[in-house]
C-alpha cells in the first residue's frame, strides 16, 4: 500500500467524523461541456493539507456529498482546486454555484501518489485518461514545482474528443516546457484537432524512455488499466513503481459504510492510490 | 461480582421498576414472531424467544438516523447524544455481533453517533432458552459468550441468575434490591445450560472450523457455486437486513419544506442490492448478482476477518430464515466448498 495519511482525517467541532467544514468557492468556471473548475478555500485560517492524490468529500446540503479528487498541489497554498464532472444530483448542484457560494468539505482522505517519498529522485511517466488528468495534475504541479526533486518526466493524455480535453491552458504550457515530455491523443477525430488519433495505448509508442528509474502514475477509466499495465510492462516498469488511482463509491470516506470496497480493501482508506503490484491479487480492481 | 438469583416475578417487578425513569427494551412477541421492542410493562417480555427477526442492532445503529442537521449552504450542527436506555434479553450470538460493531465504529475514525448510543445503552445479555430452527452459533463459538454484555441473564430451574461483568450492570442490578447469592448447584446447573446450547444451536453443521473459513475462500474464488447459488436470488437484500454483524450504510439528504433546513440521514444499505457498488454516471463495480453474493461471503469469511480477527457471522441464523430464494444459508455454501 501507498503511505497512508500519517494525521487522522480532520473534522471539525466534537469530532464527529461526518460534519464538514465550510468553504467558499473563489472561483467557477465551465472547462468542457460537462466539467467545471473550482478554487475554493475553508472558511477560517487553515490549510486543506492535503497530498497529491487524496479527495475530499463535498457537502452541498440538500443534495449530499460526492467524493471528488483535489486536482491543485499542496505546494500551492491558502486554497485547492477540484475539477468536477456534471454526472449525479450532488455535481449537478455544485455546477449551479457562483463564487462566494459554500460548499462542506470532509477529508483530505485516503492514500496519495508518495511524492515525499519513493518517488523523489525518480523519472515520472504519468498516464492520464479523461477526467483521469485531474487527480494527476495534483502531482504534475507538484514534481513541477519542485522539479529538482524529479529526474525526466513525460505526460500521455487521452481524451474522447478534442472537446473533452482538461485543463488545455495548462496542457500548452507543458507542451512548451523543455523539461517535461507531453504527448496527447483523442480518441476520435474532432475538427479543429490537428494532434494524434486513437487510444491512449497508442502513445507508448512514440515514447523513447531514457534508461534510469522510472515510475508510473496512472488515472483514467476503468477499462483503461490493463492496456495501459500491458504498456507499461512492456517498458519494463515494474508493478512495484506503478501507481494509479481508482475510483469507487467512497461514501462515508472513513472506512465504515462498505460502499468502496474492492475486495478485502477500502478505497477511501487503503486507496484511492494504490501501487499496480498489490492489485494483481485483487480479481475486483481492474 | 458473585452470580446473584431472582425469581421470575421479581426479574418482571425489576423490570417494572425499571421502565419508570427509563427506556427497556426487549424481545416480544409479534405474530407468531419475536421482534426487540421498546417495553410498556414487563409482562409483555418473552424471556423464552427463540430468536428475532430483526437483531438488536437497530437500537445501536438505527435503520434510519439523523447524522446531522443544516441550516443554509455553511451551517451543519451534530445530532444531540440520545438517552440512556437498557437493551435486555440479548442471546449471546446478537452480544458478539454488537461487539464486532463496536470494534467497527470505534477503531480509527470514531463514528461518534453509533458510539453514544453504544455508551447510552446498558447490554443485558440472556442465555437462551430456545433454539430457532436455523441457528448454528453452536459451530461459530457463539452461543455463550463471556464478554461483552454488562449484565447477564441465565435461567436455570425456576429461577434467573445475573451475574454482573461491568460497573453499568452492577447498578442496573443493584436497583432489585438485596439478592440472594447463586447456589453452587445454580451455577453447576448454569454450566449445563451453556454446554446445552452449544449442542443445540447447531440446527447446520459446518463441517470446519471458523478459523479455517478465510482460507477455504482464498482458494475458491472462480467457484461455479457463486454462480448457481446466484441465480436463485433475487438481490433483495434481506440477507443483509436481518444480518447483525451488517452495517453498510448509505448516506441522504432531507429537505424540510422550506428549502433552508434539512437532515443528513443515514439508513441501512445491503451489498447484494443492484446499485449497491455504483458510482455516479453508471459504471457498476459489481454489475452481476454472482459478484454481490460472493462479496456477502467474502466479507463476512475473509475481509473481516483478515482485518479483525474474527469470523462476521455468528450463526444467529436470520438470513436462513429470511431468504425467500433459499440460497442464504451460510453453512450450505461453506459446507459445498469444502466438498462435502
Amino acid at each position: 500500500m501507498e503511505g497512508t495519511l500519517d494525521s487522522p482525517a480532520r473534522t471539525s467541532g466534537g469530532g464527529d467524523i461526518y460534519l464538514p467544514r465550510p468553504a467558499t468557492l473563489l472561483s467557477v468556471s465551465a472547462m468542457t461541456a460537462s466539467d467545471a473548475f473550482f478554487e475554493l478555500a475553508l472558511d477560517g485560517p487553515e490549510d486543506l493539507g492535503h497530498l497529491p492524490g487524496q479527495f475530499v468529500e463535498v457537502s452541498v446540503p440538500g443534495m449530499g456529498e460526492a467524493p471528488i479528487s483535489v486536482c491543485s498541489s499542496p505546494t500551492r497554498k491558502g486554497s485547492f482546486q477540484m475539477l468536477v464532472r456534471r454526472i449525479g444530483s450532488v455535481t449537478q448542484a455544485l455546477h449551479r454555484k457562483s463564487p462566494g457560494d459554500k460548499v462542506g468539505i470532509r477529508g483530505p482522505f485516503g492514500t496519495s501518489f508518495p511524492m515525499e517519498g519513493e518517488l523523489k529522485g525518480k523519472n515520472l511517466l504519468f498516464v492520464a485518461g479523461g477526467i483521469g488528468l485531474a487527480p494527476l495534475r495534483s502531482a504534475i504541479q507538484y514534481a513541477l514545482d519542485r522539479r529538482g526533486d524529479f529526474g525526466r518526466i513525460a505526460i500521455l493524455a487521452g481524451t474522447r474528443s478534442a472537446a473533452e480535453r482538461l485543463f488545455t491552458g495548462e496542457l500548452l504550457e507543458w507542451k512548451r516546457r523543455n523539461d517535461l515530455t507531453l504527448l496527447e491523443t483523442v480518441d476520435q477525430p474532432s475538427p479543429g484537432w490537428a494532434g494524434q488519433v486513437g487510444l491512449i495505448t497508442g502513445l507508448f509508442g512514440m515514447l523513447r524512455l531514457e534508461p534510469g528509474p522510472w515510475a508510473a502514475l496512472v488515472c483514467g477509466p476503468p477499462v483503461m488499466y490493463r492496456f495501459v499495465l500491458r504498456e507499461l510492462r512492456r517498458l519494463q516498469v515494474p508493478s512495484r513503481e506503478v501507481h494509479v488511482s481508482l475510483e469507487r463509491r467512497m461514501k462515508c470516506g472513513v472506512g465504515k459504510c462498505g460502499h468502496c470496497q474492492i475486495n478485502g480493501l477500502y478505497v477511501c482508506q487503503q486507496g484511492p492510490v494504490f501501487r499496480a503490484g498489490d492489485l494483481f491479487d485483487l480479481k475486483e480492481a481492474l | 461480582m458473585t452470580v446473584k438469583q431472582m425469581d421470575p416475578a421479581s426479574l418482571n417487578g425489576w423490570v417494572d421498576g425499571l421502565l419508570l425513569n427509563r427506556t427497556v427494551i426487549g424481545p416480544v412477541q409479534k405474530g407468531d414472531k419475536f421482534v426487540f421492542e421498546s417495553l410498556s410493562r414487563a409482562s409483555d417480555l418473552r424471556l423464552d424467544y427463540d430468536t428475532t427477526l430483526l437483531p438488536p442492532k437497530k437500537f445501536l445503529l438505527p435503520s434510519r438516523e439523523i447524522l446531522l442537521t443544516f441550516r443554509g449552504d455553511s451551517h451543519y450542527a451534530s445530532q444531540a447524544p440520545p438517552d440512556p436506555f437498557v437493551l435486555l434479553g440479548v442471546h449471546p450470538y446478537d452480544v458478539a455481533a454488537i461487539r464486532q460493531m463496536d470494534r467497527v465504529f470505534s477503531e480509527k475514525q470514531v463514528d461518534t453517533h453509533y458510539m453514544a448510543r453504544r455508551g447510552a445503552c446498558t447490554l443485558v445479555a440472556l442465555d437462551a432458552q430456545a433454539v430457532s430452527p436455523n441457528n448454528f452459533a453452536g459451530c461459530m463459538g457463539t452461543a455463550t459468550v463471556r464478554e461483552g454484555w454488562d449484565l447477564l441473564f441465565s435461567r436455570v430451574g425456576g429461577a434467573y441468575l445475573a451475574e454482573a461483568a461491568t460497573e453499568k450492570g452492577e447498578s442496573l442490578l443493584r436497583s432489585a434490591g438485596l439478592l440472594a447469592d447463586a447456589a453452587p448447584g445454580q451455577l453447576e446447573e448454569r454450566d449445563r445450560l451453556w454446554e446445552s446450547n452449544r449442542q443445540a444451536m447447531r440446527r447446520h453443521v459446518l463441517h470446519c472450523s471458523p478459523q479455517d473459513l478465510p482460507g477455504l475462500l482464498s482458494r475458491n474464488y472462480d467457484h461455479p457455486l457463486w454462480q448457481e447459488r446466484a441465480e436463485r436470488c433475487f438481490s433483495c437484500g434481506a440477507c443483509n437486513v436481518v444480518c447483525p454483524t451488517c452495517y453498510c450504510f448509505d448516506v441522504q439528504d432531507e429537505v424540510d419544506w422550506s428549502l433552508e433546513c434539512g437532515s443528513r440521514c443515514r439508513a441501512w444499505d445491503g451489498c447484494l442490492l443492484r446499485d449497491f457498488a455504483s458510482v455516479a454516471g453508471g459504471h457498476n463495480f459489481r454489475r452481476h448478482s454472482a459478484e454481490r453474493y460472493r462479496h456477502r461471503y467474502y466479507r463476512k469469511a475473509k475481509y473481516l476477518p483478515e482485518m479483525t480477527g474474527e469470523i462476521a457471522c455468528v450463526g444467529c441464523g436470520r438470513c436462513v430464515d429470511a431468504c425467500v430464494a433459499r440460497t442464504a444459508n451460510p453453512v450450505e455454501v461453506y459446507n459445498t466448498l469444502l466438498g462435502d
